[in-house]
């Protein structure tokens, strides 16, 4: 009886699933809380790893970072005794305190002499425009090749596809920057140079409302560009696996049988049961676009946390390293944990 | 089923003789699977064209293009078109593109090929670890290959390159590079052994290997480890595309391998001499294209070894 329903649930549109999901709930009530609870305790963990890894890691760096941090710089007595204190405390006093608040402001960039956490929040909203832009382009077209390509599985369309995505997949992502910039904005041979070579917006004079939003996509088409190139491939791969998994399943055959038309059938039964791993992986890329994001940002000097994270590897600035690397992680570690929460509310099998 | 013909033939042989014909003839069967599949052909004919560049590069050119003495002596113009003494062309210092991407092939096909046994071997151990063992050790096994597996890739190759770079631990640039991608990406591989082997583990013979007395090392090396050792296969042609594609990345960056010429660090040299706005496409395109070459023939390699392996997913 309940294998009957299930198979059948598959097979109905979403807002029926969703009313069955809700009979279930009742059924085992605080499934889902539970479930959630867990998970984000989970990620709790991974993420007081990260910081005793970060801790331990950078503590094997040798120098003289006190020197580094006040080169330059008006310190007054007061102040370097109490930094000193600071290095010099035992290692378990400075692990505590570092646990205690990883985020702290005491963390100065050597570069600019400014908190490493003031800098990377003026890098922050270039960065998530980018990432933004360029996820949500890559996840749609992705999507469309994808659905496409399995529903004609063997034919042009799918081949064509298949083989150009990989391609984009095996590429570096800096390299297809650096192709689009020196065709697209140096121009060679045949090319006219129109866009930008770089940065976020015209040097200059305040531009207007309409034109400083215009100044702003224009420079921000190439390095979108190519991030949306690049993620599209997986994005199509994965859309297109899971329709051909759900292609083989029984209900859709039952839809046809139906007589409902091709384009029914793979609109409002096949696509939206197979649309779950591919809306995950959204959120389970995130590490895979932050790495994308600091090639690309670097190429085409995109003032986001990317090209930060390049700086920091140029000069090298450790304090501001580190705090990177902690952001990266924890934004990773709550993506994931929100794609984990988003299949166990569609999904009640994975809440065991 | 030729087996059973057979059988007066190979009853006069011993188990090891048995044995070794019967690796033979199944190495033989996934051969002439895999000669189907012309993708994989295809990526099989890519690599070995770059492998063989890469073992015969000191015979077209002699001296090492990262010598500085051959910086020195560079005898082109500094960053030329293509001409009959440069058919790619010349970079910043006047040396042929040529002679830096044939050269590098060596560094990359060698770092992405190291690191990928580093990454293999690791993954390997703890995912077989974490899936034999049902009590803590297995659990913690388990917990440290999910942390890994959250961890960002290239931020963790970034600091634990730029650590190692300057606590000069493993001395070599070269080998420093190898161990930062083999230590960073193996929890990928350990996640998928790991379930392979909790699946073998449930199996009869399993049972049968532990009620006669076998010890944990027996059953891993002789039971599950050959049972796990295909996956493995297939995943390794996968992580050796991601291995070079990491190298280029990190040699980009700044952090690859010094005094050495790979793809990535050649990318590098363009970007920070201005081959973009000189409009130097010859110096930008063919370290990538390469790249993108050899990447493209593992993967399709891995794929079509995957197809071999896992019978269910060959229609795709």
């Amino acid at each position: 009886m309940t294998l009957l329903g299930e198979s059948v649930g598959g097979g109905l549109p979403p807002q029926q699933v969703g009313a069955q999901g809700a009979q279930r709930e009742v059924s085992a009530p605080g499934g889902l809380g539970r479930y959630a609870v867990r998970r984000i305790l989970t990620g709790f963990g991974t993420l007081l790893f990260v910081i005793v890894f970060n801790f331990v890691l950078f503590r094997l760096l040798p120098g003289d970072p006190i020197g580094m941090m006040t080169r330059g710089k008006d310190v007054d007595q007061q102040q370097l005794a109490e930094l000193r204190r600071q290095f010099n405390a035992p290692l378990p006093e400075q692990f505590w305190s570092y646990i205690r608040n990883p985020f702290s402001s005491n963390l100065v960039s050597l570069q600019s002499g400014e908190s490493v956490w003031s800098v990377i929040g003026d890098s922050f909203w270039p960065t998530m425009l980018l990432l933004g832009v360029s996820t949500i382009a890559s996840a749609s077209i992705g999507i469309w090749l994808g659905i496409h390509s399995a529903w004609g599985r063997g034919g042009k369309f799918d081949q064509i596809t298949t083989g150009s995505t990989l391609t984009l997949y095996s590429m570096p992502e800096f390299w297809l920057g650096m192709l689009l910039l020196i065709f697209m904005s140096t121009g060679v041979g045949p090319f006219p140079g129109f866009f930008p070579s770089g940065g976020i917006s015209s040097p200059g004079d305040d531009l207007g409302m309409v034109a400083g939003w215009l100044d702003l996509a224009w420079h921000l088409f190439l390095p979108a560009l190519t991030l949306t190139l690049v993620y599209l491939a997986e994005y199509s791969l994965v859309m297109r696996s899971s329709l051909i998994d759900e292609m083989e399943q029984d209900y859709l055959k039952t839809a046809r049988a139906k007589g409902l038309r091709d384009k029914l059938v793979r609109r409002r039964h096949a696509v939206p049961n197979a649309l779950l791993p591919t809306i995950t992986l959204v959120f389970l890329n995130v590490g895979f676009v932050v790495s994308g994001a600091i090639t690309v940002e670097t190429v085409f000097s995109w003032p986001g946390l990317g090209y930060l994270t390049y700086t920091a590897i140029q000069g090298p600035d450790n304090q501001l390293l580190q705090a990177l690397f902690l952001l990266f992680a924890f934004a990773v570690i709550v993506a994931n944990v929100i794609a984990d929460l988003i299949v166990a509310t569609v999904d009640p099998r994975v809440r065991a | 089923m030729s087996a059973d013909v057979e059988v007066p033939v190979e009853a006069s042989r011993t188990p090891k003789q048995l044995a070794r014909l019967r690796r033979r003839r199944s190495r033989a069967r996934y051969w002439s699977e895999f000669r189907r599949h012309r993708s994989g052909i295809i990526g099989l004919l890519i690599l070995g064209f770059f492998v063989a560049i890469a073992l015969v590069a000191p015979l077209i050119y002699p001296e090492n293009p990262a010598d500085p003495s051959a910086i020195i002596n560079a005898e082109g113009e500094s960053m030329a078109p293509p001409t009959a003494g440069y058919p790619l062309g010349t970079t910043q210092t006047g040396q042929s593109v040529l002679t830096l991407l044939v050269w590098g092939a060596r560094v990359s096909l060698f770092v992405g090929l190291l690191a990928t046994i580093i990454s293999m071997t690791l993954g390997s151990l703890i995912g077989i670890g974490s899936g034999h063992y049902g009590n803590w050790f297995g659990a913690a096994l388990e917990r440290l290959t999910d942390w890994f597996l959250v961890i960002p890739f290239l931020p963790l190759a970034i600091v634990l390159a730029t650590v190692a770079r300057e606590i000069d631990w493993l001395g070599d640039s070269l080998i420093t590079i190898v161990v930062v991608i083999g230590i960073t990406s193996w929890p990928g591989t350990a996640r998928l052994v790991r379930a392979q082997t909790m699946s073998v583990k449930a199996r009869p013979y399993l049972e049968r290997a532990r009620v006669l007395g076998g010890g944990n090392w027996h059953q891993m090396t002789r039971h599950i480890l050959p049972n796990v050792a295909p996956l493995i296969l297939a995943n390794t042609t996968l992580t050796v595309a991601i291995a070079i594609l990491s190298e280029t990345t990190l040699s980009f960056l700044g952090l690859g391998p010094q005094n050495r010429v790979s793809w990535g660090s050649m990318l590098d040299d363009a970007f920070g001499t201005g081959a973009i706005s000189l409009g130097a496409w010859w110096y930008l395109i063919p370290p990538g294209l390469c790249v993108v070459l050899v990447v493209l023939a593992f993967t399709l390699i891995g794929r079509a070894l995957e197809g071999v392996l896992s019978p269910q997913m060959r229609e795709r």
